[in-house]
């Protein structure tokens, strides 16, 4: 199986006036090619920390301490490891959004309030696409019907920038009012293609709702948009941070299929978070579930939800209300623990019910019991 | 059953604005006729697509705005009147203390609550506002609704922010409950949580319903979380109800094709369960133009000509209230089609 | 139990912020610098007992010349003989009236009208949005002019004119960060329990949406007493003689490039009272920017 993104022993902390917060210890996740990858877990148990880590956008007081983030490139057939924990900023940038795409928590948060929708996702082609604009944007030049003045002028800008994109001229140019406007038809080739995407999500009149502002949207929509953003460029792994917690099932099914589907064309894989652990049933093919900071559980979809085997997975399961529920909802006993000061051993022993004495002093190691099945806990580590 | 709330024929319209002038060009028809009856004690649930009016509606009835017409008649529990409450001024209702009546848990507890503001003050807040409780019998009142929702005295002095998500809706609850309402908007108050939390919001919503007498309208996209703590659900599509029934009758027997679309489409963790999954195929339309006749028609599996024209009211079949035209041989068209 | 409150764990945690930032801890020393030299101006630099106000520099005769810096006049005198040493002192006075005044007054008029335009949204916005636009057209020389001209050369003035231009700034900084604000769940829930608008400004809006305003306030502070000088620069402002460092820069325009084959001769005319106005403009920027960092609020634990 080849990898697409691995991390190693990621530890990141968050320096607060509370004190040091543990977000992470030693996470190792590995993500295939090909494959959809679940993230499960209590909120606050660092899902999102762990993806954020990976693309580098911890906020402060954050700081990856340790660890490495390995991004498998394909050059010329031979798999190449980066860290992308040592790259530039502008490697980083131009990683995101190409390779790896990711979906924000908040979709509030990750539009633009005063910038329309439209934009927001023509943007991120701008970006990262401007070869294949220029080139469409000269199609459109080159055709007979094509009434726009300066003909001329326009197709050597645009041919200029076909070739090289960081030219001086285009430097210079978008300094001045009005001629850094020269780029309208680029601009316009981009509106389209964020438009047919917006529409490929299933928003009707994706015309209309691309000259909206985000505030115009229901909570759906918006986050249909984010989706759209990160899937402009149809990157080679889409990070999905809760990206369709807000849909009703018939859109977050056409949401998914439509993942499933930009899977098998584009990209490669999808690591998928959410609280949703139906979603993740149906369309994951792995499952890691965390817990406070630490991976406790890794193994194939079909083998968790049948054979979970940490206590702490078994106590989640049961709290997810099942079609013919009977009675109340099992609660799993306690609190998340806070992580300035975590439980030392397993973090989960105080809220166990298999806790044993080995528990709460040592830190339990992630153990394959099975094929593609590893727990972290001391019930299984005589094995 | 006594009712609690009516809505009759209830509209909001969004304008939107184009133009040089700034006019009125359109409107986003969010809800567009909505007739609904809530009975005192129960906990309706509200179910529908992303942009279908659930937080329109909810936000109607706690008067976050005005509708574009229509009725909103409230009959509070100790007045002999029933007032309009639809276009009341905010003054008004809350001299008739009517406001209190009314409340609502939002869906994010992190936004939902003042950052700069100590729990305490967060929850006695709204006792200030509508009763004159104040010094000691207003902590012990703060004290109190804490404990009903499961956490403690410990709790009081502290910002939001330090505590998990579960908690934070939990004084969110607590903060709903603090003028002793009759009537509580629920607007997806477990999405932002994960399943864990969730069950226990959910077991402490439940229990609070039964304790208190409360009634809740509980909007969410999760039908297995609707199922599990609801008496009745509402379907709502494009702005307009299109079946309500008690929660065992939808699920045992959804009428309206949408209905029986949503309901084949839970993602469950029960992956042996046998299931025949419905999609939708064909075009979502807008609110900004919905569609002639009946509104789902342009995805509807089982659309006819009639659909296309005539649009189908919501008419009682026995248990079930259904808007559709083909209501009698749902069953069997999808018995045949997805077989 | 006081030790733990939150607010104080807060403070402490926010000046802990402010306080290991070495941009800060320059700004801060500078600022207390001044602070005292405003404070102690009359020891400093004892006004002469026969003039009333203290804020008109002494001047021993009328010659023209600059004299050098000595015993007797700390740092020399300027053309017309005037003191440069008490000029600078009293000057910080000068520079902290204008800077404070200025910057609370426009500060409050701008508030208030931004967080009215932006909570109400609507006409009000837009009378008011509109209202603010037109001010911003009017150049402030031309009104600075204008009040000069109408009234006479005096530091008052100069104030009333920077406050009728200033407050506009804050009105939109103001009513950017109520328009976010808006439409949190946090007011809607205030307004399901029935708290007035009035309140629910008080209360919940300024409170979190103030402290933009705050840091562009601070930076102002130093930015005013620049726009102050330059405006005594070209004889706007305070009158010849008055314990003002831009009207003493003004007063040595002649001066700053000295005779030939001396070019530097008469340098402490311009550094003296210079130095001053940069040290100041650099203390209350350093400031701004420490505060930024320390409240905002992605740096804090959400
Ligand atoms: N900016 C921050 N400052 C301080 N602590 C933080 C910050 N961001 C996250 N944390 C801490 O890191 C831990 C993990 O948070 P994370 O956001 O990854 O949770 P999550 O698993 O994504 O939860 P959810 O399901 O609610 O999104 C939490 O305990 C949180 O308190
Ligand atoms: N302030 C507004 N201005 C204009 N249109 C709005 C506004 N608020 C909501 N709408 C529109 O009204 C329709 C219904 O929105 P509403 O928020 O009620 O949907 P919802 O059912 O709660 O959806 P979701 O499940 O996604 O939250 C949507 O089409 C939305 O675009
Ligand atoms: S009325 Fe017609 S289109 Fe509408 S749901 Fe029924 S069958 Fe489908
Ligand atoms: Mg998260
Ligand atoms: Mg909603």
């Amino acid at each position: 199986m080849k990898k697409i993104i691995e991390t190693e022993n990621l530890r990141t902390n968050f320096y607060t006036y509370e004190g040091v917060v543990k977000a992470l210890n030693d996470v190792c996740i590995t993500v295939n090619h090909g494959e959809t990858f679940g993230l499960v877990g209590e909120s606050g148990c660092g899902k999102s920390v762990t993806v954020r880590s990976m693309m580098r956008i911890i906020q402060s007081p954050g700081k990856v301490e340790s660890g490495k983030v390995l991004l498998f490139l394909d050059e010329n057939g031979e798999q190449e490891a980066v860290d992308l924990l040592q790259q530039s900023e502008s490697y980083m940038q131009s990683c995101c959004g190409d390779q790896i795409s990711m979906i924000f928590q908040e979709p509030n948060a990750a539009l633009n309030p005063i910038m329309s929708i439209g934009e927001q996702v023509a943007e991120s082609f701008l970006f990262h696409r401007k070869k294949s604009l220029s080139e469409a944007s000269l199609e459109r030049l080159n055709a007979q019907d094509c009434k726009v003045p300066f003909k001329g002028i326009f197709k050597n800008l645009y041919k200029k920038y076909h070739e090289d994109e960081n030219a001086f001229v285009f430097k210079l140019l978008s300094h001045i009012p009005l001629l850094n406007r020269w780029d309208f038809l680029i601009r316009q080739e981009a509106f389209k293609r964020a438009v047919e995407i917006i529409s490929k999500l299933g928003i009707p009149h994706a015309e209309d709702i691309a000259v909206q502002f985000p505030h115009n949207l229901s909570g759906g929509m918006k986050q249909r948009i984010v989706i759209a953003i990160a899937l402009a460029c149809s990157p080679m792994l889409l990070i999905a941070d809760e990206a369709t917690s807000n849909l009703d099932v018939t859109i977050q099914a056409q949401i998914l299929e439509l993942l499933k589907d930009l899977k098998k064309k584009h990209i490669s894989s999808i690591l998928l978070i959410t609280h949703d652990l139906g979603v993740v049933a149906e369309t994951c093919d792995r499952v890691g579930v965390m817990y406070a900071g630490s991976l406790c559980e890794v193994a194939e979809s079909r083998e968790l939800f049948g054979n979970p085997s940490h206590p702490y997975t078994k106590a989640l399961l049961e709290s997810v209300p099942k079609f013919h529920q009977e009675g109340a909802l099992k609660t799993i006993e306690g609190n998340v623990p806070n992580l300035v000061t975590p439980p030392a051993g397993c973090r989960f022993h105080p809220r166990c019910k298999h806790r044993m004495d080995i528990c709460d002093k040592e830190v339990p190691n992630l153990l394959e019991i099975g094929k593609n099945h590893s727990v972290a806990c001391h019930l299984f580590g005589d094995k | 059953m006594e009712k609690i709330l009516e809505l009759k024929n209830l509209k909001k319209h969004y304008p939107i604005y184009g133009g040089v002038f700034k006019k009125e060009i359109n409107s986003v028809k969010a809800l567009d006729g909505v007739d609904l009856d809530i009975y005192r004690g129960e906990c309706l649930g509200v179910v529908g697509e992303s942009g279908c009016g659930k937080t329109t509606t909810s936000k109607a009835i706690i008067k976050l705005h005005d509708p574009t017409s229509g009725e909103i008649i409230f009959h509070p529990k100790d007045h002999k009147d029933s007032y309009d409450i639809a276009r009341m001024k905010p003054r008004h209702m809350k001299k008739n203390g009517l406001r209190s009546k009314l409340q609502m848990v939002f869906q994010d507890p992190t936004t939902s609550m003042n950052p700069r503001m100590l729990v305490k003050n967060i929850i006695a807040e709204p006792i200030i506002e509508n009763t004159n409780i104040k010094g000691k019998a207003l902590e012990d009142r703060v004290v109190e609704l804490l404990e009903m929702v499961g956490l403690t005295r410990n709790h009081l002095y502290r910002y939001s922010h330090e505590f998990s998500g579960g908690q934070r809706q939990r004084i969110a609850v607590a903060r709903a409950l603090a003028t002793n309402p009759e009537f509580l908007v629920l607007d997806e108050p477990t999405s932002a949580l994960d399943v864990s939390v969730q069950a226990q919001i959910l077991n402490l919503m439940d229990s609070l319903r039964k304790k208190l007498n409360l009634t809740y309208m509980f909007v969410t996209h999760h039908l297995l979380v609707v199922k599990y703590i609801s008496t009745r659900i509402a379907v709502m599509y494009l702005g307009k109800i299109v079946e309500i029934a008690e929660t065992e009758k939808l699920f045992e027997n959804p009428v309206h094709p949408y209905t029986n679309a949503l309901l084949s489409g839970i993602p469950s963790t029960d992956l042996d369960i046998e299931k025949k999954r419905i999609i939708l195929k064909g075009d979502v339309p807008s609110p900004l133009n919905p569609p002639e006749g009946c509104r789902f028609h342009t995805r509807c599996p089982f659309a006819i000509e009639l659909c296309k024209k005539k649009e189908p009211v919501l008419e009682d079949i026995g248990n079930h209230k259904v808007a559709c035209h083909r209501k009698d041989e749902v069953q069997e068209l999808i018995s045949k089609k997805f077989a | 139990m006081i030790k733990n409150h939150p607010k104080i764990k807060e403070l402490k945690f926010t000046l802990n912020r402010i306080f290991t930032n070495p941009s800060a801890i320059i700004g801060f020393s500078l600022l207390l610098f001044f602070i005292v030299v405003a404070i102690f101006a009359p020891q400093l630099a004892p006004p002469n007992t026969k003039s009333h106000n203290p804020y008109i520099v002494p001047h021993e005769g009328f010659s023209a010349t600059p004299k050098q810096p000595s015993a007797e006049h700390l740092m020399g005198t300027t053309s017309g003989q005037y003191d440069i040493f008490y000029g600078v002192v009293w000057g910080t006075r000068t520079a902290f009236k204008v800077g404070l005044f200025v910057v609370s007054i426009a500060a409050l008029i701008g508030v208030m009208l931004g967080v009215i335009a932006g909570f109400y949204g609507g006409l009000v916005d837009e009378i008011i949005m509109r209202f603010v636009d037109i001010v911003f057209s009017v150049p402030l020389l031309v009104l600075a002019m204008a009040i000069v001209v109408a009234f006479e050369r005096d530091i008052k003035y100069v104030i009333i004119a920077l406050i009728m231009v200033e407050w506009r700034n804050y009105v939109r900084v103001m009513r950017a960060s109520i328009l976010t604000l808006r439409d949190q769940d946090f007011i809607h829930a205030a307004k399901v329990m029935g708290v007035s608008d009035i309140k629910i400004m008080l209360r919940h809006i300024i409170p979190n949406g103030i402290y933009p305003v705050m840091v562009i306030a601070f930076m102002d502070i130093g930015s005013l007493v620049i726009t102050a000088s330059f405006l005594s620069f070209l004889g706007l402002g305070a009158p010849t003689g008055y314990a003002d460092w831009g009207s003493m820069v003004a007063q040595a325009r002649n001066y700053i490039v000295g005779p030939t084959g001396e070019m530097f001769k008469y340098w402490h005319t311009i550094i003296f009272p210079g130095g001053c106005i940069i040290l100041f403009v650099l203390a209350w920027n350093l400031i701004g920017d420490a505060l930024r960092d320390a409240f905002d609020p992605k740096m804090r634990r959400q």
